[in-house]
């Protein structure tokens, strides 16, 4: 169906994604007076010139796009906290470090719409792409512990985006094990040469692959 | 700005009548479209169909139609561009989070109909509309199948649940795959978690943590809410 994302695997689309990480709360500061907001997603405002006050990612872009606010960049998105993270990142190789669940969403697009309100963007951008890398490098040296033994994997604190990309292969691969693994099958499919060798005719047909 | 005796109050209004306290996921204070997100969410990343959340979508349906209504008067009014787009914004937003919940949930339908309709636990998960989709959809199908291709094929083969006569059920029904794997976090802290039919193998799911599970251990822990699919 248009605009939805294959079901199976994929899930979510990047778009999909994004949307969702634009309902994330962000500072702003507004350089217009405007009353409440009193939305179906909630109660925003009052805007007063110069007081910060908290509205979705998606309202916040909505003015900074008319030039009616300065977004204020959350805490974590500054040169100091992420060259911290990415420090810690390097030297802890078995775990991910704590990061917004939409860390890569909100910042692509405070990147896209409020780059001007980013103090060092360089930097940050470069930091963030460096974060990036080490937390896939992780998740890439860590698919290789799976196995038919994995029941359940771990992963704390890996980012939306981050399963989003990750999701197909990982739920394939981990299908496979799980169907190669499963001793019902193989006892069925041990059972069905026998039948064949009574009657070639009469056998149950192969099941279908599941569309 | 909002004009004086009118706006603002019709807006806050349409906030105040709706309480959520009677729906089943009331455990926290989140508003309707916060729901409806995860909601959407889960409907989207399970592999099978999800029980149809009527008194929420009912909700939020009022809740669009009173705030097109209030936006219209508004717009005759006031001259404030400003708050009116961001209102039509929000308006979009959730427009389009209830489309797309329905249309996952049609393509679920869709997908898996023949399924469905033989699943009285399925069936009774959809709504009044979707019944009668299936319906139909499978009336629609049928006819199609055998004007096209089944009336072609040689005795025995012509069935659309079948394979062949010789089956000894019906083989060609596609059903949900309950054994993929989901993403998911708990919503609190799930202690021994039973991860296989034997028992051997079990998990203690922090709360918010992001595991990697098989979809059927934790089907229930989904219809009782206690755990959320990213």
């Amino acid at each position: 169906m248009a605009g939805q994302s294959n079901l199976q695997l994929s899930v979510f689309s990047a778009a999909e994604v994004e949307f969702l990480a634009e309902d994330e709360q962000i500072d702003i500061v507004p350089n217009v007076r405007m009353d409440t907001l009193h939305m179906i997603c909630g109660d925003y405002g009052p805007f007063r010139p110069q007081i910060p006050v908290k509205v979705p990612l998606w309202l916040a872009i909505a003015l900074k796009k008319r030039s009616k606010c300065r977004i204020q960049p959350p805490d974590w998105m500054t040169v100091e906290k992420l060259t911290q993270v990415l420090e810690d990142e390097r030297e802890a190789p078995r775990e991910f470090q704590p990061l917004p669940f939409h860390y890569v969403e909100i910042s692509r697009l405070l990147f896209d719409h409020a780059r001007e309100d980013i103090s060092d963007p360089y930097l940050v951008r470069s930091l963030l792409e460096d974060i990036r890398d080490v937390r896939f490098h992780k998740v890439e040296s860590g698919l290789e512990n799976l196995s038919a033994k994995t029941h359940a994997v771990k992963l704390k604190n890996l980012a939306a985006m981050e399963v989003n990309i990750v999701r197909p292969f990982i739920v394939r691969a981990l299908q496979c094990f799980y169907k190669h693994d499963s001793e019902e099958l193989v006892k069925q499919s041990a059972s069905e040469v026998e039948s064949q060798a009574v009657s070639s005719d009469r056998v149950p047909r192969r099941t279908l692959r599941p569309r | 700005m909002a004009d004086e005796n009118g706006g603002d109050g019709l807006f806050g209004s349409a906030e105040a009548d709706y309480g959520w306290t009677q729906g089943s996921r009331a455990a926290e204070a989140s508003s309707d479209v916060e729901i409806l997100r995860r909601v959407w969410r889960n409907e989207k990343a399970a592999p099978e169909i999800l029980p149809y959340e009527i008194l929420l979508i009912q909700r939020i349906r009022e809740q669009i139609l009173l705030m097109e209504d209030t936006l219209s008067t508004f717009a005759g009014t006031s001259s404030d561009e400003l708050t009116l787009s961001m209102y039509r914004m929000d308006i979009d937003r959730t427009t389009f989070l209830l489309r797309a919940y329905l249309r996952v949930r049609l393509q679920k339908i869709e997908q898996f109909a023949m399924h469905i309709l033989r699943t009285e636990e399925l069936w009774e998960r959809l709504s009044q509309q979707e019944q009668d989709y299936v319906q139909r959809y499978i009336d629609i199908l049928q006819k199609h199948m055998e004007q096209s291709v089944l009336s072609k094929l040689p005795f025995g083969y012509q069935s659309m649940l079948r394979q062949a006569m010789s089956s000894e059920e019906d083989d060609m029904i596609p059903e949900p795959a309950l054994d993929t794997f989901v993403f998911c976090k708990s919503k609190g802290s799930i202690p021994s978690l039973q991860l296989d039919e034997k028992g051997d193998e079990t998990v203690d799911l922090l709360s918010d943590d992001l595991y990697i599970l098989r979809y059927r251990p934790i089907r229930r822990l989904l219809e009782t809410d206690r755990i959320e699919l990213v």
